[in-house]
């Protein structure tokens, strides 16, 4: 594009403005920036022109008003008294609550299938085939209300649990898993339980120290500690020893089956809703990270093993030291941007009832308010705000990873 | 705001546009049919039969409206909307007037900016509970699951009630009525909570109806009708005075079946006269035809046979008239009188 | 030597012995299993595992199945003739076959119509596809918008013989002018394309057929499979264009353009499509100049539209950056101006290099449309959770409903992802 052209000293023409590579360029942006602004103006016109005619406003006046509804899930105080400004915080943060939460566990089932694809066993490399291709071509708004439903269906209601003599037993006395959710018991902590919860942190600062040793030590002299057991004994001996010896300063709220006719109630609970939607967009972007796994660890060329193996290195080190460090370069720029889906698909939680931002704020507010411009323009700049972040994640990240050329 | 400027000319061209649109009823009649919008499938009220044709209450009222302009019944345009798209689509002028089961509150009317042209049901919010539940009053859901079909009032009046009586619930909100029903008998609400009529309606589909109850209370007055756009008062007229002749024919005992016979000549009753054109220039006031009343009769009936066909107590749904019945028979069916 | 040796030895074998077969364990069925399904102790309990997991798929589902109901009017009459067995109401599959695939309004003796629609989608398709097949065939793909817009809406065939004629037009103004001036070519198409239909509009009658074969069908009356065909094939093809557009902007050395285009790409890829969806439904409808009546579907393209232009963007902007920078100086040291770089060396290497990620942003968007079921269009999903769950008859039917949609969605998704595993291969033309 940058084309050499005599410069014509002085004399400027009408005629170069199209001409002329120098100035062709501003020619069209100038055009570029006038019909843009033309758009943009006749779009903004006629909306306000539009609004005009029917007598409405563009306010945001609703979000402080009492949003009148209540919220099963929530994270924050939140009453049918709170604003609409509060109901949308909830939503916000039940988005941010399953996009993690998913973000873990398809993590953790893309991995598995990924790696368990390239395994020698036929048998299961072909089920995991299966289980990517089935995941992939189907939209996830069938698996979500597939899923929904299986689980509205094969599992019991609450009341089984319920009672004097229930019809079911809480598994481990502790346990319930209904169609309303999962019930399981809650630590409840005493002064001195903080103070164990504190050794435990501590402990597991301390695994990691001793494993960053060990690799120094490994680098430095090529004596290799035992890495297993000690972590093991690390994270738990402390924080075991500490709970008797403070005589066991953690209870357990266990779920009370007597408490309430209609549900079981207290200790920890997990709603349906959430975990249909964090199963489905698990599984369901899973299967993508399954292949970009599967992608990575193949763009790590056989040489590279081969030459490891060569070196008498053990297989289960090849891949921990010489073949993941190499794919995770191929394999993370597409992983944080399924992540990104992930996020963008939980949009999808109010088929299952469960109130993320979608739902409260582009759902029953926008429902009880009309304020439908107003509600979307808000959601469309959450949803932005979050995927800028992320974006701006991959952009650091691949720099950091760059392949340092020299 | 100089862009404002820059396009005042389109300006004038779009209030010209706007101003012109105003005129539903022209806009309407140059169409050659009536956009109407109905709920995406609530049986009884509006709900496509295997063939593609809308059936039911809501659909009734608009068809009578089309047939009231046009003369013929089937000069409608459904278009399904949900509790979120339906204000939208009135307000942006995609649909004529919305018959979904809508009720009638002071910000819709006032900061929505529609106008109610009646209501054709008295609903109010009422609960389905399993009868093995043994719960015999909404006082006593102390701790229930309840899930709620969202986009209508329910969820307002559902936390007002809990908050008033001073009980806690877990909602679970459901986007439609098929999926109500499935979490519903699965157990995985105790409560179903919507207008009475859905679900009466809803509970009429079930396999064992005789194993469901529908609670004594009815927490909410949820007064529904069609709604027109604020500002263009002829077209409210013209929906507001059908709905009006539907519930007067009722009244005044002209049917489906007697209204051509009625309409032929002028009766002895001076309003049935009015109501039917053959005295009188009601019609030409509206900007209708003479017949316009007739023909809307004709469509589906008067109100009483409309609500008799799609939800009496003949029907699956099985409601009874109640609050719907006529004035005269201790109901808060009323019209004002056509002179 | 051989006297000698036949006196010392008993018996010598003169003939090479058969070859035993292999051990039973080392061979055959059993080397098969062993290398591939047991072959450490961890491998053979994930096999165990597998065994478990396809049982249990297996016995789950395969008696439900075959036990299948296909002939019933309703959903309690299949209960009857299942009498508490196990068992699909496949029935509901049959008697709402129409409403799945065409929507519910769409009229029923013209089925035919989007029928021979989508048939002639693949001949038309073809040719695009597969590079073998005579170029000829290129003519009826640049017909077959036009014929399926008037075979799918109908109406009178003035309406698309004039698009049709438009862009002709615009199209030999392309051919005539390119080669003098890109920008001469193109814009000059556009502004001929439009004087065409300006003046075809004025001067052709627009007679309209009320009843008949071709009679019209409004949008809002399409429904089904039908739409989410039509959402994908349409939106795919329309942002195609727009796409490249994008992608070469957001490459442009000009500030604002490219500014215009990083804005605009990263806006809709950070949004989820729903929520583009939500403008499309609520708030496009006041971007429009008064009574200009833009109906939903047509919003609902543009928003899709937008959306996957986005994302096909990004896939060609990858493209273009794979590129090797010599090819981008070869073309300037040949003296061709931007449009003939881009038009003549750039794009054809360019786009070849995106197909494969083309055709998966195309799955993608095509499972997307299902998104439209929850803006109230009734597409397959907006058909099953609406009027077929709705209906007194059939409320209740979900998995073999769902289970339909899942299938009909993947034989059309694997279809097409296999095929560009096809393409991949067939254009890994350089050395490896």
């Amino acid at each position: 594009m940058t084309s050499i052209t005599d410069p014509q000293q002085g004399s400027f023409r009408l005629s170069m403005l199209i001409n002329d590579t120098r100035y062709r360029s501003y020619t069209f942006q100038a055009i570029a920036f006038v019909v843009l602004a033309l758009c943009i103006g006749f779009v903004v016109n006629n909306l306000f022109t539009n609004l005009a005619a029917q007598g409405l406003d563009i306010s945001f006046d609703f979000l402080g008003v009492p949003a009148g509804y209540d919220i099963n899930q929530r994270l924050i105080e939140y009453t049918s008294q709170s604003t609409n400004l509060r109901a949308t915080m909830v939503g916000i943060l039940n988005t941010l609550l399953v996009a993690v939460l998913a973000c873990a566990t398809a993590t953790v089932f893309g991995v598995l299938a990924g790696v368990l694809r390239l395994s020698n066993n036929w048998l299961v490399s072909k089920l995991m085939a299966f289980y990517v291709e089935i995941f992939r071509n189907i939209p996830v708004l069938i698996w979500i209300l597939i899923i929904y439903g299986i689980m509205t269906i094969s599992l019991p209601g609450a009341r089984p649990y319920l009672g004097e003599n229930p019809d079911r037993e809480m598994l481990f006395g502790m346990f319930a898993f209904t169609n309303r959710g999962v019930n399981a018991p809650a630590p409840v902590f005493d002064p001195l339980g903080w103070v164990v919860l504190a050794i435990f942190v501590l402990s597991v600062v301390g695994m990691f120290l001793y494993r960053r040793y060990a690799k120094q030590l490994l680098y430095k002299t090529g004596r290799l500690l035992p890495m297993g057991w000690p972590s093991v004994l690390i994270v738990f001996v402390p924080a075991i020893l500490a709970f008797f010896v403070l005589g066991q300063p953690i209870t357990l709220d266990i779920p009370d089956t007597m408490a309430n006719r209609f549900n079981i109630k207290g200790g920890f609970q997990i709603g349906a809703p959430l975990i249909a939607i964090w199963f489905a967009l698990s599984i369901y972007t899973g299967a993508f990270i399954a292949e970009n796994v599967r992608a990575g660890i193949q763009a790590v060329s056989k040489g590279q093993t081969e030459a490891a193996a060569a070196l008498g290195i053990r297989p289960g080190r090849i891949m921990s030291l010489v073949v993941l460090p190499q794919a995770l370069r191929v394999i993370i720029p597409p992983l944080i941007s399924n992540y990104l889906n992930i996020t963008k698909n939980s949009s999808l939680a109010i088929l299952v009832g469960y109130a993320d931002v979608t739902a409260t704020l582009g759902g029953i507010t926008l429902n009880q308010t009309g304020r439908a411009i107003e509600c979307v323009l808000l959601l469309m700049l959450f949803y932005l705000v979050i995927s800028l972040l992320i974006s701006g994640l991959i952009n650091i990240y691949n720099n950091a990873i760059k392949l340092k050329e020299r | 705001m100089k862009k404002t400027v820059l396009f005042g000319a389109l300006t004038v061209a779009g209030l010209a546009a706007g101003m012109a649109s105003a005129a539903t009823l022209d806009d309407v009649k140059a169409r050659g049919s009536l956009n109407c919008g109905v709920t995406t499938g609530l049986v009884g009220f509006a709900s496509p039969d295997a063939n593609g044709v809308w059936d039911g209450f809501d659909v009734g009222v608009c068809r009578a409206v089309a047939a009231a302009i046009f003369g013929d019944p089937t000069a409608v345009e459904f278009v399904p909307t949900t509790g979120k798209t339906r204000f939208t689509a009135l307000a942006s002028g995609e649909i004529d007037m919305l018959a979904r089961n809508t009720t009638w509150t002071f910000s819709r009317d006032i900061d929505l900016k529609f106008e109610f042209t009646g209501v054709n049901y008295y609903d109010g919010q009422g609960f389905l509970v399993p009868k093995d539940l043994g719960v015999s009053s909404a006082k006593d859901l102390d701790g229930a699951t309840v899930c709620i079909q969202t986009g209508t009032t329910t969820e307002l009046n559902l936390a007002d009630f809990f908050r008033s009586n001073n009980i806690s619930y877990d909602p679970v909100p459901i986007e439609t009525n098929a999926e109500g029903q499935q979490q519903y008998l699965a157990g995985a609400c105790d409560v179903y909570t919507t207008d009475a009529s859905g679900l009466a309606a809803t509970r009429a589909s079930f396999e064992n109806p005789n194993d469901h109850v529908l609670l004594p209370e009815i927490i909410s007055k949820e007064p529904l009708g069609p709604l027109v756009r604020h500002g263009d008062n002829d077209w409210g007229d013209v929906v507001r005075w059908t709905l009006n002749a539907l519930i007067t024919a009722e009244e005044l005992g002209v049917t489906s079946a007697n209204v051509a016979d009625l309409a032929a000549a002028p009766t002895d009753n001076p309003e049935v006269n009015r109501l039917l054109g053959t005295e009188g220039e009601l019609g030409a006031m509206l900007g209708l035809e003479a017949d316009w009343a007739k023909n809307a009769i004709a469509a589906g009936g008067n109100y009483g046979e409309l609500f008799e066909k799609n939800i009496g107590e003949n029907t699956p749904i099985g409601l009874a008239r109640g609050l719907n019945a006529q004035w005269t028979e201790g109901g808060l069916i009323y019209s004002p009188p056509f002179r | 030597m051989s006297d000698t040796h036949n006196r010392s030895v008993a018996f010598v074998r003169t003939t090479e012995a058969p070859s035993l077969p292999p051990p039973s364990n080392a061979a055959g069925p059993f080397k098969w299993l062993k290398d591939n399904l047991f072959a450490t102790p961890a491998n053979s309990l994930l096999t165990i595992i597998a065994i478990l997991v396809i049982y249990a798929v297996v016995t789950g589902t395969f008696p439900w199945m075959f036990n299948g109901v296909w002939n019933s009017s309703s959903l309690a009459g299949c209960r009857e003739v299942l009498d508490g067995t196990t068992g699909a109401c496949f029935a509901v599959l049959v008697e709402r076959w129409n409403q799945l695939l065409f929507g519910f309004q769409y009229p029923t003796e013209l089925y035919w119509r989007p029928g021979l629609a989508f048939v002639l989608l693949f001949v038309a398709a073809a040719p695009v596809l597969f590079f073998d097949l005579p170029r000829k065939l290129l003519i009826f793909t640049a017909v077959y918008p036009f014929l399926a817009f008037w075979l799918i809406w109908g109406g009178s065939i003035t309406a698309p013989l004039l698009a049709m004629a438009g862009v002709a037009a615009g199209y030999f103004f392309y051919q005539r002018f390119v080669a003098s001036s890109f920008a001469l070519g193109f814009f000059g198409a556009i502004v001929v394309a439009l004087l065409v239909w300006k003046i075809g509009g004025a001067i052709l009658p627009g007679s309209e057929i009320a009843e008949g074969a071709m009679r019209s069908v409004p949008s809002r009356d399409l429904g089904g499979f039908l739409l989410n065909m039509m959402f994908g094939v349409t939106c795919v093809s329309l942002s195609l264009p727009l796409g490249i557009a994008l992608a070469l902007g957001r490459q442009s050395s000009m500030p604002l353009i490219k500014f215009i285009c990083v804005i605009f790409i990263e806006f809709i890829r950070g949004v989820p499509l729903i929520t583009l969806l939500f403008v499309a439904n609520v708030m496009l409808g006041y971007f429009f100049p008064p009574g200009s009546g833009v109906d939903l579907f047509l919003r609902v393209v543009i928003m899709i539209t937008m959306f996957s232009a986005a994302y096909i963007a990004e896939v060609i902007r990858g493209g273009l950056a794979a590129l090797p920078k010599g090819q981008y100086e070869a073309a300037d040291s040949l003296g061709l101006d931007y449009a003939q770089a881009m038009r003549l060396i750039i794009l054809p290497q360019a786009l070849k290099i995106s197909i494969p990620g083309i055709v998966n942003v195309a799955v993608g968007l095509f499972k997307d449309t299902t998104l439209v079921s929850v803006i109230s269009m009734f597409d397959l999903i907006g058909m099953i959770r609406g009027p077929i769950l709705a209906s007194t008859e059939w409320s209740g039917v979900y998995w073999e409903l769902f289970g339909f949609a899942a299938v009909l969605f993947f034989v059309v998704c694997y279809g097409i992802s296999q095929y560009s595993q096809w393409l991949e291969r067939r254009l890994a033309t350089d050395h490896r």
